[in-house]
């Protein structure tokens, strides 16, 4: 072989490898966003890419911790995100969010005002709500006895190996200090350490630790009960009428998802873009009907059969959630906490 | 000298791909930031021995070495059957070997949940012949199975390999010289072997020791592994610091193994994979 054709074989070796690296870089109109785990109708993005001639590049995360991290260290470039809310108020706090230009929003009118200026976001400038939802029992009624009122009944011997926990930090110590009557804000050590104690208690009585295979496992059958989020719990009851799902009396979480856009996005004309069309009713409609949550958009829960909306396990209303919390950011406590989980599940 | 050349996208490829993450991993296992910015430290390896990371190690040690065993006692059989000169279709029967790792290993994993689920496969042919339904999944039991089903080929191809290539020379003149089967296997073909073994020992025992999806799925999130540790630091917890701390650790482990399994292998020709 001549030495020249060992050298174009080299340069472009190397400039392949230099290519793969950096990317392509055309400029080319897309958004990145990112999203919880079947969170969507995914549908919904193929009619916006058909719309605004705009590509999405659609992204899953499992926890809002992973979410965090991943846009904190992990070099994520994303134009939206859907956090939850305490998610939301400690980005907020470490200055990763960009305030939303409201002008490029203009469907944020159909947000019922319920869900506005929430305390993850008091003046309402860095997030729009997408949907909202509470933490509670789902449950076999073939296999449980009466209507679980308690979170107790996830600590009952009759049920070993039939109890699914959420692979989630702030939740699983959540319900355990609602269990034990403390506020799942806790920043008490002493209150930690009982929910961790209760936690590791628990532990021998836990089928798995899971997040989104909850509801397969839920839907076949695999397990009596399991701790959801709602939207998952009526997913599950669609599919499977001898599932119920109930908020115990002790109070639990009630949520809010919200969209935002981090201060890295690059794109963030588009990314409102994007944001003003979740807001659209039809869209708002197509993703609260595919995925089971409540949606905090007032035209879009109109469309919705009114079983659903009545519902008040599904849609509860302000007299049901007296007792529950929304998270709020636990600062430096989250060091704990993180710290609570790993030993708890090592045991 | 021209020779030289064809090195260079290699040369490249290891600096990126090899040398630059071992310096990333550990300056971040050797600083920790604080208020006053980063800080050279060996705060992270300190933490290590706190009793529940060492609980999670020895854990992780135990699991890997319990299904090594299996796979060896599974494989080395498995080798000798493949290695029988007497072997019709031993090409297939290789093939046959080999071929599930053509498909992702995850999914292979995924596989397994609805074979071992309560209401799984398994459990439905246990309940057609009258037996009551097992709890397989989200134990130890899935684990290791986890383990060995996708690390077994591992073990049994540098095993078959150093077998096939055996002399069989040397097992005539042992039959001639009046052993027995069972003698002739300890006194020359094992030892002979031994390459293939501790190869297909550490082959195993790497990735049980650092698996995270097969701990995960398999055993429902309760069974934190070395592995699952490092994914928590990386993903949920952010502190990267510790968790390059614990993956120096690791390959320190696994140096320490490997450096213990090539002292059996200095005057062998076949059988090591490097």
């Amino acid at each position: 072989m001549s030495k020249k054709l060992i050298h174009l074989v080299l340069v472009v070796a190397i400039l392949a490898c230099a290519l793969f690296i950096t990317g392509c870089g055309k400029p080319k109109k897309e958004i990145n966003v990112y999203n919880w785990g079947d969170y969507i109708d995914e549908s919904v993005l193929k009619n916006f890419e058909k719309k605004f001639h705009i590509k999405v590049n659609y992204d899953t995360f499992t926890t809002n911790e992973d979410m965090y991290v991943k846009l904190k260290v992990g070099g994520g470039h994303y134009d939206v995100a859907i956090p939850s809310d305490y998610m939301i108020k400690r980005m907020i706090d470490e200055g990763m969010l960009d305030k939303l230009d409201f002008h490029n929003i203009p469907n944020y009118k159909y947000i019922g005002t319920n869900y506005r200026n929430l305390g993850y976001d008091p003046k309402n400038e860095y997030s729009i709500p997408y949907m909202w939802g509470t933490v509670g029992i789902l449950y076999n009624k073939k296999m449980v006895n009466g209507k679980p009122d308690s979170w107790r009944i996830l600590w009952d011997k009759k049920y070993a190996k039939q109890i699914l926990m959420l692979d989630s930090q702030r939740d699983s110590v959540g319900i355990a200090l609602k269990m034990l009557g403390y506020s799942l804000n806790s920043k008490n050590p002493a209150e930690l350490e009982a929910a961790k104690k209760a936690l590791i208690e628990q532990k021998p009585l836990v089928l798995a630790y899971v997040v989104d295979e909850v509801k397969d496992k839920m839907i076949a059958g695999e397990a009596a009960l399991a701790l959801v989020w709602s939207g998952d719990a009526f997913y599950c009851i669609r599919e499977n009428k001898d599932l119920d799902y109930v908020i115990p009396k002790e109070g639990s979480n009630y949520w809010f998802d919200a969209m935002v856009i981090p201060k890295v996005s690059p794109h963030k004309k588009e990314a409102e873009m994007f944001i003003n069309y979740m807001c659209q009713t039809d869209v708002a409609y197509k993703n609260a009907d595919y995925i089971g949550y409540a949606s905090p958009h007032t035209e879009a829960v109109k469309r919705l059969p009114a079983g659903i909306t009545h519902n008040r396990s599904a849609y509860p209303l302000p007299q049901d959630l007296t007792k529950s919390e929304i998270f709020v950011n636990l600062g430096t406590t989250i060091k704990l906490m993180d710290k609570i989980w790993t030993e708890i599940k090592s045991e | 000298m021209k020779k030289n050349w064809a090195a260079y996208p290699y040369i490249f490829w290891i600096v990126i791909f090899t040398v630059v993450p071992l310096i990333l991993l550990f300056y971040f296992g050797l600083t920790i930031k604080d208020s006053k910015g980063v800080v050279i430290t060996l705060a992270n390896f300190k933490r290590f021995g706190e009793p529940v990371y060492i609980k999670v190690l020895i854990r992780s040690l135990i699991l890997a070495a319990e299904s090594t065993f299996l796979c060896l006692l599974l494989g080395y059989p498995a080798a000798m059957i493949l290695a029988d000169r007497k072997l019709n279709f031993k090409s297939t029967m290789i093939l046959l070997m080999v071929l599930p790792m053509w498909m992702n290993f995850l999914v292979r994993t995924y596989a397994w949940l609805t074979l071992l689920e309560k209401k799984g496969i398994i459990n439905m042919l246990l309940g057609y012949i009258g037996l009551p339904p097992l709890n397989l999944l989200y134990n130890d039991f899935a684990v290791i199975m986890g383990m060995v089903y996708n690390f077994l080929p591992f073990m049994v191809l540098p095993i078959y390999s150093v077998l096939s290539k055996m002399d069989h020379r040397l097992i005539e003149a042992a039959e001639d010289l009046g052993a027995n089967p069972l003698y002739t296997f300890r006194k020359v073909i094992f030892p002979l072997s031994l390459p293939g073994v501790t190869s297909g020992i550490t082959m195993v025992f790497m990735p049980s020791v650092t698996t995270f999806v097969i701990s995960r799925l398999l055993g429902g999130g309760q069974y934190t592994l070395i592995g699952n540790l490092i994914e928590e630091q990386f993903l949920t917890t952010g502190d990267w610091n510790f968790g390059s701390a614990i993956s120096i650790i690791m390959m320190l482990i696994i140096l320490v193994s490997m450096g213990f399994a090539s002292q059996y292998e200095t005057h062998q020709e076949g059988g090591g994979l490097w």
